[in-house]
């Protein structure tokens, strides 16, 4: 894609930057963002946010693929427990995102790429300070690149060569880095 | 092949300076599938939406993207205008480089890189997003309006008289709230009750109005246009068909000193009480933890009725054969009601006097809180209105009223101001005054907050008038010396230190949010502010609307508010709620969860995660009508696309518009 050659190119002429990826639901913790903008409370520039109707939508997938994309930090954040728009969507992502960040910890990923907050539609300088201490961890931590000394390690790339030269199994759709591939829109 | 339109606004200077709109623009169209990129200084005139409307004719654009403002402000406006040209409107997102953007960073370099970030996931997004329908719903043209304070009233009377069915729960024994508490009012100094008991007498006889008082709302479920909500009758022990309201019960009980509510502590009540005269219904409850015969039972552990303890109301009543006092009424029932909206006007609460000991309150009856002094000054209050101070009875001739006690102070986890207390300081000092023409008022202010129509002209009157004293400053300690408190405190104004030798002492204390405003918010889903007053959608343009569409707010369960503010808000939410009862049909948000049949393992895992209850089971059955399995199905009327089921779905099969896993990770790689 040619986007990512255009950052690819710039990467290489910047020092390193953090890339921090947020979840974020749609009701409190993107309203306390446009909160804290509202008031013009100033935060780090290296978090991009992807708007979720709410925490319970967000597959620990999604979070898998931003480390594959190249995130240092993923940082999800939804509304207070009780507050949730649609009652206990957080409930549960709290209980899978429990699980999935001792499924991470256990694979060797320091706990500090991967942060959960709770941000109300009213804490509009919870967030700034959120998000400034996470970009802060990621760039004491420097760049992940634990993904794919992962992969290299488990020996897909070998395998995946493989099946390029004409063996495998076929298909090999979806399989590449363990998230599902992403089809061209036409 | 999409044909993406990417249209960037300065939002004048405000992202222009922070965020280069142009380079933005430059930069979106090279990705591929935009065909056109633009920027502009309004985006949101009429001329900046022209650009749109224009571009999707003449460019054939699939798609638009506006990156501009929060979606929460303007992506309504920039879908009509999409939806104008003949695109669907699901096909226009925008993307928030200002208020996640521009407004928050300051290096223009980074600002306009992240930008450009912000600008690509969104067309990732819009490229993937499919054509989606409004979901129509009918409306139940029936409200629900929970407290029967003046905000309520106001709010239930409106709705009513527009000719739709009004619900009112009333958690008390009576309507009323705390206005009927207060004695005269300001601006104008109008008797409180004079003007608020017709109201409730309106309200109790309107064919339209459905009171339930000593009653909670103990669950919600549904939305907009459809909600069941259920209701919980407290027991009142009290047959209301046929109650006359006469009082011989009241008259008779033997327990005499339960502390009266409404009187706030100075002065009791029976325990089968109606908490004031005027109470509306005029219909007495058992307050069951202190009559003698609940109390008996409960330790028996028997019904009441089969209690033969006391029962001097069941003797009192007059009515026969059958008598209103009926202990067989001692369990708390449930009904249920279809609603299409609601106003929440659950109002704010007092805390505890005891609070605020360093001013000696809840050590010494002559310290009172300005709630007392509305039930001192009040004709209807224990002292029928002359001015006797709680500890013996003896008119005070000097005292001292402290404002701000407890707001503005971040300390007590009050940082805001209650508004409504320099005010009614100034009327506290005017009513006593004009009660003790030999007494001396002085006012202990931070500043005197007096904006409103009438406001300063009044508070001035308390000065150039009534010759209350005000004194710039802090009250450190008051104590007693004799039956004397002694009120220490600064006048900042003359830096001198000032001592006064009260008779009583008045605190304008803070206006806290209701007790239980929490739990009432979690039951309805709408938003709280750190202060716990319920939150309105927007602070400027959406004051009456919650973050939950068809739930309103009235009065101060939103914010400290006088009566004025208090019945202006109650009028709007009542207005928004007749323009939602003008249609019959609603047009929901077509964000809905669809089940891929084919994929689906019948695990139910969706069905057990869903909070709606969105989830059927469906029968696929061959041509002969074998069935060959069950699968997932979504009833899109209920589903209210949180999408925890599609997250949850082991099998894949559920997806949610508008946030299918492959708009989610085209969005990932777009970064
Ligand atoms: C000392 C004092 C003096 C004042 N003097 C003046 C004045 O002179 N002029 C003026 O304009 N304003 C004055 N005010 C302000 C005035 O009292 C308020 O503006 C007004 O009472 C607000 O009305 P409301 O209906 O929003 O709330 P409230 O009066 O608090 O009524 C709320 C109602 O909701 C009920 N409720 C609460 N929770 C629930 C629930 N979960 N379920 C069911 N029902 C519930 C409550 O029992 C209550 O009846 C004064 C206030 C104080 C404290
Ligand atoms: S809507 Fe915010 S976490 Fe569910």
């Amino acid at each position: 894609m040619e986007h990512k050659e255009q950052k690819d190119q710039v990467s290489a002429q910047r020092v390193w930057q953090p890339k921090v990826i947020a979840f974020v639901c749609n009701w409190c913790t993107y309203a306390g963002a446009d909160l804290a903008g509202t008031s013009r409370i100033k935060y780090d520039a290296n978090i991009r946010v992807i708007r979720l109707p709410c925490t319970g939508r967000i597959d620990p997938l999604f979070v898998i693929k931003a480390f594959e994309q190249g995130a240092d930090g993923v940082l999800v954040s939804g509304c207070h427990p009780g507050d949730c728009h649609y009652n206990t969507g957080n409930y549960h992502a709290r209980r899978r995102w429990t699980l999935f960040r001792e499924l991470l910890e256990f694979v060797g990923i320091d706990l500090r790429r991967v942060q959960f907050a709770w941000v109300s539609a009213a804490e509009g300088a919870k967030w700034a300070e959120v998000v400034n201490e996470m970009v802060q961890h990621v760039r004491e931590l420097g760049p992940f690149e634990g993904y794919h000394v992962m992969l290299a390690r488990s020996g897909r790339d070998a395998w995946l060569e493989k099946a390029a030269a004409g063996g495998g199994n076929g298909s090999g759709k979806g399989v590449a880095g363990g998230t599902p591939a992403v089809q061209k829109a036409e | 092949m999409a044909r993406i339109g990417v249209f960037v606004c300065h939002c004048g200077e405000n992202i222009g300076r922070t965020v280069d709109a142009a380079a933005v623009a430059a930069a979106a169209s090279k990705f591929s599938g935009v065909v056109h990129a633009v920027d502009y200084k309004y985006m949101c005139s009429d001329p900046g939406q022209n650009l749109i409307r224009q571009a999707i004719k003449e460019k054939r654009l699939t798609g638009v993207v506006v990156a501009a403002c929060s979606p929460r402000m303007h992506e309504p406006t920039f879908r009509r205008a999409t939806a104008e040209s003949g695109v669907n409107p699901f096909l226009c997102e925008m993307a928030n480089v200002r208020e996640h953007c521009s407004w928050v960073h300051e290096n223009r370099e980074e600002a306009t890189a992240k930008a450009i970030d912000l600008v690509r996931v969104i067309v990732e997004k819009v490229k993937r997003n499919q054509p989606l329908v409004p979901i129509k719903v009918p409306v139940t043209r029936r409200a629900l309006v929970i407290g029967g304070g003046i905000a309520g009233i106001q709010a239930a009377l409106d709705i009513a008289n527009g000719g739709h069915e009004v619900i009112l729960v009333e958690k008390d024994p009576s309507i009323g709230g705390h206005m009927a508490q207060l004695s005269e009012t300001f601006p104008t100094l109008d008797c409180s009750q004079c003007i608020l008991t017709p109201r409730m007498v309106e309200v109790a006889q309107h064919p339209k109005i459905k009171l339930y008082v000593y009653s909670e709302v103990e669950e919600v479920k549904g939305f907009i246009g459809n909600f069941e909500v259920k209701i919980r009758r407290k027991a009142t022990s009290v047959n209301n068909a046929l109650c006359t309201g006469c009082g011989a019960c009241q008259a008779a009980c033997v327990v005499k000193k339960v502390p009266s509510e409404f009187n706030r502590g100075l002065g009791s009540r029976t325990a089968i009480y109606s908490p004031f005269l005027q109470a509306v219904p005029n219909k007495p409850v058992i307050d069951q933890e202190n009559c003698l015969r609940y109390k008996a039972a409960q330790k028996k552990g028997i019904p009441p009725v089969e209690s033969t303890v006391c029962g001097k109301c069941l003797q009192a009543c007059p009515i026969a054969p059958q008598k209103a006092v009926d202990f067989s009424l001692w369990q708390d029932t449930f009904v249920t009601e279809k609603v299409g909206a609601i106003v929440v006007a659950t109002g704010f609460d007092l805390p505890p006097l005891s609070t605020y000991g360093e001013y000696g309150a809840g050590k010494y009856a002559d310290v009172i809180d300005g709630m007392q002094f509305e039930r001192l000054a009040s004709a209807s209050g224990p002292t029928q209105g002359a001015m006797k101070r709680p500890s013996d009875g003896k008119e005070p001739k000097e005292v001292v009223f402290i404002q701000c006690v407890g707001s503005r102070d971040n300390a007590r986890g009050c940082a805001y101001c209650s508004k409504i207390c320099c005010m009614y300081t100034a009327k506290h000092t005017m009513l006593y005054k004009h009660k003790v023409h030999d007494g001396k008022a002085s006012v202990f202010y931070m500043d005197v907050r007096a904006a409103g129509k009438d406001y300063d002209e009044f508070w001035r009157r308390a000065v150039e008038e009534d010759g209350a004293q005000y004194l710039r400053g802090r009250v450190s300690k008051v104590y007693k010396r004799g039956d004397k408190l002694i009120v220490k405190g600064v006048d900042t104004l003359s830096g001198e230190l000032v001592e006064i030798k009260a008779d009583m002492v008045v605190l304008a204390t803070a206006i806290v949010a209701q007790r239980g405003a929490e739990r009432l918010a979690q039951r309805l889903s709408i938003a709280y502010d750190m202060n716990k007053f319920l939150s309105e959608a927007h602070p400027k343009l959406r004051p009456v609307e919650t973050n939950t569409a068809g739930i309103f707010l009235a009065g101060a369960c939103q914010a400290p508010k006088d009566i004025p503010d208090t019945v202006a808000q109650a009028s709007g939410a009542a207005s928004k709620v007749q323009g939602l009862f003008s249609s019959q049909e609603l047009a929901r948000d077509p964000t809905v969860a669809h089940v891929n049949e084919a994929a689906c393992v019948a695990c139910w895992y969706c069905a057990d995660c869903c909070p709606y209850g969105a989830i059927e089971k469906k029968e696929i059955r061959d041509k002969k009508g074998n069935l060959i399995k069950m699968v997932a199905s979504v009833n899109e009327g209920v589903c209210q696309g949180c999408g925890l089921c599609a997250a949850t779905c082991r099998s894949k099969s559920v997806e949610l518009d508008g946030f299918k896993d492959e708009q989610v990770y085209a969005e990932i790689v777009a970064l």
